[in-house]
C-alpha cells in the first residue's frame, strides 16, 4: 500500500494532493501492467475502475463494423484514461489499447465513490482534479471537429 | 513598428517580376508540390529563414509562397505549393522546364540568430512546416548554438504529413525530439492522435528558457499560443507568421494590413506580444 | 496681381511644358481637369456641401475660387486609377516582362488647397518613405508644380481647422495665391514658396504687396477658419479607436453603411490598389495593371476560404480606425487632413466627425457584439 501511496503522489493527476486523500485513494488503488495490443477497457463494459497512466501509451478507439477500429485520442504517461466510472450507469464508452507495453494504476471505481460519498471533501478533490481534464478533452476534441488543416 | 528580423535589401526591382525556371518538381501529397526554382539570369538572392516571394502565373496571377528550402543550398528557391485557387494552382501545375515570374524576397524572418543561447520549440500545423523548415535547417546546421530543441507537428491525418520522409529522418538523430500528432487517425497509424496544443504540456523544454516559433492555421496558432503561455513562455519570446490579403508585398497597395501593421513588410513572422491585443480580436 | 496676370502665370507654364490642371465645372461638380485659360476656371461658382449632399450654386461675384473642395482631388494625377505596371511575353527563353517607357508628365496643379497639400505630403510619405518607393510617384511628384490657393470660404463639412491643416496654405508650394474681391477689386495676392515659384512670378506682371492688401489676405483666411462647418477633437483620438474595436456604435454605422466605397474613391490620403493580370485571347502576351481598390470591397481582405472583414461592420471599423489611429502608427501622422469629402460623397451621409464623437461620449464598452455575414 505504502509503495502505491508514493506512486499516486508522483502521479500528475494528482499533483499537490493532501496525504490523507492520497492515503484514502491508495486503498483503492492496484497497479497494472498491459502488453502493447491488451485492451484496459472495452466499450459497454462496466467502468469498474480508472487508470492512472505511468509509462507506455493508450490508443483510445472506437469499432465500426467492416472496418478497423478508428483512433481519436492517444494518452500518454501523467495522463488519465476513464471518466465513464463518476456518471451512471457507468459503462465504458470506448475501447482503450495500449499501444506499446504500459504502466497503469488502476482504481477501483466502486470502493472510490464510497469513499467519496463518505468523505465529500475527497468528493470535492476528486472532482477538482477531474473537470480539467474532461475540459480540456473537450476542448481538443472540438478542434478535431473543426477540421482547421482542411481546405475550405 | 519594430521587425523580428529584415534580410539584406533585395537586389532586384521589387516591382518588375525576375524569370525563373522550374527545376525539380515533387509531389508532397496529392494537392501539394514542392519546386525548385533557379534564376534565368543572375544569383538566387539571399534570403532569411521565414520569408517570402511572389510567384507569377503568366496570365492568371501572383501568389505569396514562403520559401521552404534551406538557405545555404545556392542556386536554388524552393517553394512548397499548395492548390488552393486559380494562381497557386496554376504555380503547383507548373512542369520542370517551365518559366514563372518572381519578385522577392519579402518581409521579415524567423529570429534563428537572436534564439541562439535558448531551447527552441517549432510548432508547426499542416502546411505551416513549410515556412518553418527553413528555420530547422538554419538551427540543426548550427546545432551547439541552441539549448533543447523540440519539433511539434500536427497534421489532419496521417495523408496529409508534410515532409514525412524529412521528418523521420530528424526522428533518427539524438539531439532533437519530435513529436508528431494528427487530428484523424486511419487504420494504419500508430502515432499520436489529438491537437497540436496538447502536446505542449508534456514537450520537453524549459519554457522559461524558451524561443517558440509557430505556423499554421490561425485557428490552430491561437491555442497553441495559449498552451505556450500556460506553460510559461514569455509573449516576447512567441514567434507566429502571419497570413493575409497579398497584392504588392512592398507596403504600397494596403491590402495586407492587420491592425497597423503591414503582414508584408512588418510580417510576416511577428512578435506575438506586439500584436496580442488585435490577434484576439476578430475581423481585424 | 490682377487677374489677368493669372492668364499670364498659365500661359508662362504651358511655354515650360507643363501639363496645367485645374478646377472647372463639369457634371454639375467643380472637378480637376486640363485647362488652359482663365476663362475655364469657375468664375462665380460655389459649392453647397452637406453630409450626403453636393451642389453647385451660383455665386453674387464673379470668384474664381470661391469654392471649397469637390469630389476630385490631386491624387488622380499623382497616384492614378489605372497604371499598367509591366506586360509580359512568351519569348523564346520561356517569360519575358517588360516594365512600360512612357514619359512622364510634368504637372502643374492651379488652385490646390491647404488640406491637399497636407494630403499630398501624406501620400508623399506612404509612397517615398517606406523601404520600397514607388518610383512611378516619385517621377510624377517630383516635377509637380503647385499654385496654391487660400480658401476664401469653408464648406460645411470642412474641418482643417480641427485637423491642423489649414485653412491658410504654410509650406509645399511654389506659389500660394489669396483671393481678394471686394470693393471692386479682382486681385490676388501672392506668396512665394520655392525658387521654381520665384522664376515664374519674375516672368509674369506682379507689384509688392502693400500693408492692408497683406491684413486683406489674413482677414480671408480667418474668415474662413471661423466658418467651418465640422469639428474633430483629435486628442486622445488614436487611443480612443484602437481601445473601442468591439463598441456598439461600430454596429449602428454598418446598417447604414452600403460599403460603396465613395469615401475611399473621393478621399485624397487613401492609397489602396488592387492589380488585375489580363491575358490576350491568344495567351501569348500579359499586362499587369494597377487600380484603385476600397478596403470596403468585400474581397479586399481576401485569403483562401473566405474574407477576414465579412462584415460591413468590419469594414467601416477598418477605414476609420485605419484613417484616424492606425496610420498614425504607419506613417507618424493622421491620415485625415479634414476635407471633407467622406462625408460629402457618402449617400448616406455617414459623417466621420459624428461617428468618432459618438465613441468618444460613451467609451470603453466591454460587450462583445456578433457582427452577421
Amino acid at each position: 500500500m505504502e509503495g502505491l501511496e508514493q506512486i499516486l503522489r508522483r502521479h500528475q493527476f494528482f499533483a499537490d494532493a493532501g496525504e490523507d486523500h492520497l492515503r484514502l485513494v491508495a486503498g483503492c488503488a492496484r497497479n497494472h501492467r498491459f502488453d502493447a495490443g491488451e485492451y484496459l477497457c472495452r466499450e459497454t463494459e462496466p467502468a469498474n475502475e480508472f487508470f492512472l497512466i505511468r509509462h507506455g501509451k493508450v490508443a483510445l478507439e472506437m469499432a465500426a463494423p467492416g472496418q478497423p477500429p478508428i483512433t481519436f485520442a492517444t494518452i500518454g504517461p501523467g495522463e488519465i484514461v476513464g471518466a465513464s466510472w463518476l456518471i451512471p450507469p457507468y459503462r465504458w464508452n470506448f475501447d482503450a489499447r495500449a499501444m506499446e507495453l504500459t504502466r497503469a494504476i488502476g482504481i477501483d471505481a466502486a470502493c472510490l465513490r464510497g469513499k467519496c460519498e463518505a468523505d465529500h471533501d475527497l468528493g470535492y478533490e476528486m472532482m477538482k482534479r477531474f473537470l480539467p481534464v474532461l475540459v480540456n478533452r473537450l476542448h481538443a476534441t472540438r478542434l478535431q471537429i473543426l477540421d482547421v488543416y482542411g481546405k475550405r | 513598428m519594430a521587425s523580428a528580423e529584415t534580410s539584406a535589401a533585395a537586389l532586384v526591382d521589387p516591382f518588375t517580376p525576375q524569370i525563373y525556371r522550374v527545376g525539380r518538381v515533387h509531389r508532397e501529397l496529392s494537392d501539394t508540390v514542392t519546386l525548385e526554382l533557379s534564376p534565368l539570369s543572375g544569383a538566387r538572392p539571399d534570403f532569411d529563414p521565414g520569408q517570402f516571394n511572389m510567384l507569377y502565373a503568366f496570365g492568371v496571377g501572383e501568389v505569396a509562397i514562403s520559401m521552404s528550402g534551406d538557405r545555404a543550398v545556392p542556386g536554388v528557391f524552393v517553394h512548397t505549393v499548395r492548390d488552393v485557387g486559380a494562381v497557386s494552382g496554376a504555380i503547383a501545375r507548373l512542369e520542370a522546364g517551365a518559366t514563372l515570374g518572381l519578385r522577392g524576397p519579402f518581409g521579415t524572418g524567423w529570429p534563428v540568430a537572436a534564439a541562439q543561447g535558448a531551447d527552441v520549440v517549432i510548432v508547426a500545423g499542416g502546411l505551416g512546416l513549410a515556412p518553418l523548415r527553413p528555420a530547422i535547417y538554419e538551427v540543426l546546421a548550427n546545432r551547439s548554438r541552441y539549448g533543447r530543441v523540440v519539433i511539434l507537428f500536427g497534421s489532419r491525418s496521417p495523408h496529409d504529413l508534410l515532409y514525412r520522409r524529412e521528418i523521420e529522418q530528424w526522428r533518427q538523430r539524438l539531439d532533437i525530439d519530435i513529436v508528431v500528432t494528427v487530428d484523424h487517425a486511419d487504420a494504419d497509424w500508430h502515432g499520436n492522435v489529438g491537437v497540436v496544443p496538447a502536446l505542449i504540456p508534456r514537450a520537453p523544454f524549459d519554457p522559461h528558457e524558451a524561443v517558440a516559433l509557430v505556423c499554421g492555421p490561425e485557428v490552430m496558432m491561437r491555442f497553441t499560443i495559449a498552451a505556450l503561455s500556460d506553460a510559461g513562455v514569455r509573449p516576447d519570446r512567441i514567434f507566429l507568421s502571419m497570413e493575409r490579403n497579398m497584392k504588392c508585398a512592398i507596403g504600397l497597395c494596403g491590402h495586407c494590413q492587420f491592425g497597423p501593421t503591414f503582414v508584408c513588410k512588418d510580417g510576416p513572422v511577428m512578435r506575438y506580444d506586439r500584436i496580442a491585443g488585435i490577434f484576439a480580436a476578430r475581423e481585424i | 496681381m490682377a487677374c489677368a496676370s493669372l492668364q499670364a502665370l498659365m500661359d508662362a507654364l504651358a511655354a515650360s511644358k507643363y501639363e496645367i490642371l485645374g478646377p472647372r465645372v463639369r457634371d454639375g461638380a467643380i472637378v480637376y481637369d486640363k485647362i488652359a485659360d482663365v476663362s475655364e476656371l469657375p468664375a462665380g461658382w460655389t459649392e453647397r456641401q452637406e453630409a450626403g449632399r453636393y451642389r453647385l450654386e451660383r455665386r453674387d461675384d464673379t470668384a474664381l475660387f470661391g469654392f471649397s473642395v469637390g469630389p476630385h482631388s490631386w491624387k488622380r494625377f499623382l497616384h492614378p486609377p489605372i497604371e499598367t505596371l509591366w506586360t509580359a511575353r512568351h519569348g523564346k527563353a520561356g517569360l519575358e516582362v517588360e516594365a512600360p517607357d512612357e514619359p512622364t508628365p510634368k504637372f502643374a496643379f492651379i488652385g490646390v488647397r491647404a488640406c491637399e497639400i497636407h494630403a499630398i505630403a501624406i501620400q508623399d510619405r506612404v509612397f517615398l518613405e517606406g523601404p520600397y518607393p514607388d518610383r512611378g510617384y516619385r517621377l510624377r511628384r517630383q516635377d509637380a508644380f503647385i499654385v496654391a490657393v487660400n480658401c476664401g470660404q469653408a464648406g460645411a463639412t470642412c474641418f482643417c481647422v480641427s485637423m491642423q491643416t489649414g485653412p491658410k496654405v504654410e509650406s509645399g508650394f511654389d506659389l500660394a495665391l489669396t483671393e481678394l474681391l471686394d470693393h471692386g477689386r479682382h486681385e490676388f495676392l501672392v506668396e512665394i514658396g520655392s525658387d521654381a515659384g520665384a522664376e515664374l512670378l519674375a516672368k509674369i506682371p506682379h507689384r509688392p504687396a502693400a500693408d492692408d492688401e497683406l491684413a486683406a489676405a489674413e482677414a480671408v483666411v480667418a474668415r474662413t477658419a471661423a466658418q467651418m462647418g465640422r469639428r474633430l477633437e483629435t486628442d486622445g483620438l488614436k487611443e480612443l479607436l484602437q481601445g473601442n474595436l468591439n463598441h456598439p456604435r461600430w454596429d449602428q454605422v454598418a446598417e447604414r453603411c452600403l460599403s460603396c466605397g465613395n469615401c475611399t474613391m473621393v478621399c485624397p490620403t487613401c492609397f489602396c490598389t488592387t492589380v488585375e493580370d489580363h491575358s490576350d485571347l491568344t495567351g501569348q502576351s500579359a499586362e499587369r495593371v494597377r487600380k484603385w481598390d476600397s478596403c470596403f470591397s468585400l474581397d479586399f481582405s481576401y485569403i483562401h476560404g473566405g474574407s477576414v472583414r465579412k462584415t460591413a461592420r468590419s469594414r467601416y471599423r477598418q477605414w476609420m480606425t485605419h484613417k484616424l489611429a492606425s496610420w498614425i502608427d504607419q506613417f507618424g501622422t493622421s491620415g485625415c487632413v479634414g476635407c471633407g469629402r467622406c462625408i460629402t460623397w457618402c449617400p448616406v451621409g455617414i459623417d466621420i466627425t459624428e461617428e468618432a464623437a459618438a465613441l468618444r461620449a460613451a467609451p470603453r464598452t466591454k460587450r462583445e457584439t456578433h457582427g452577421g455575414p
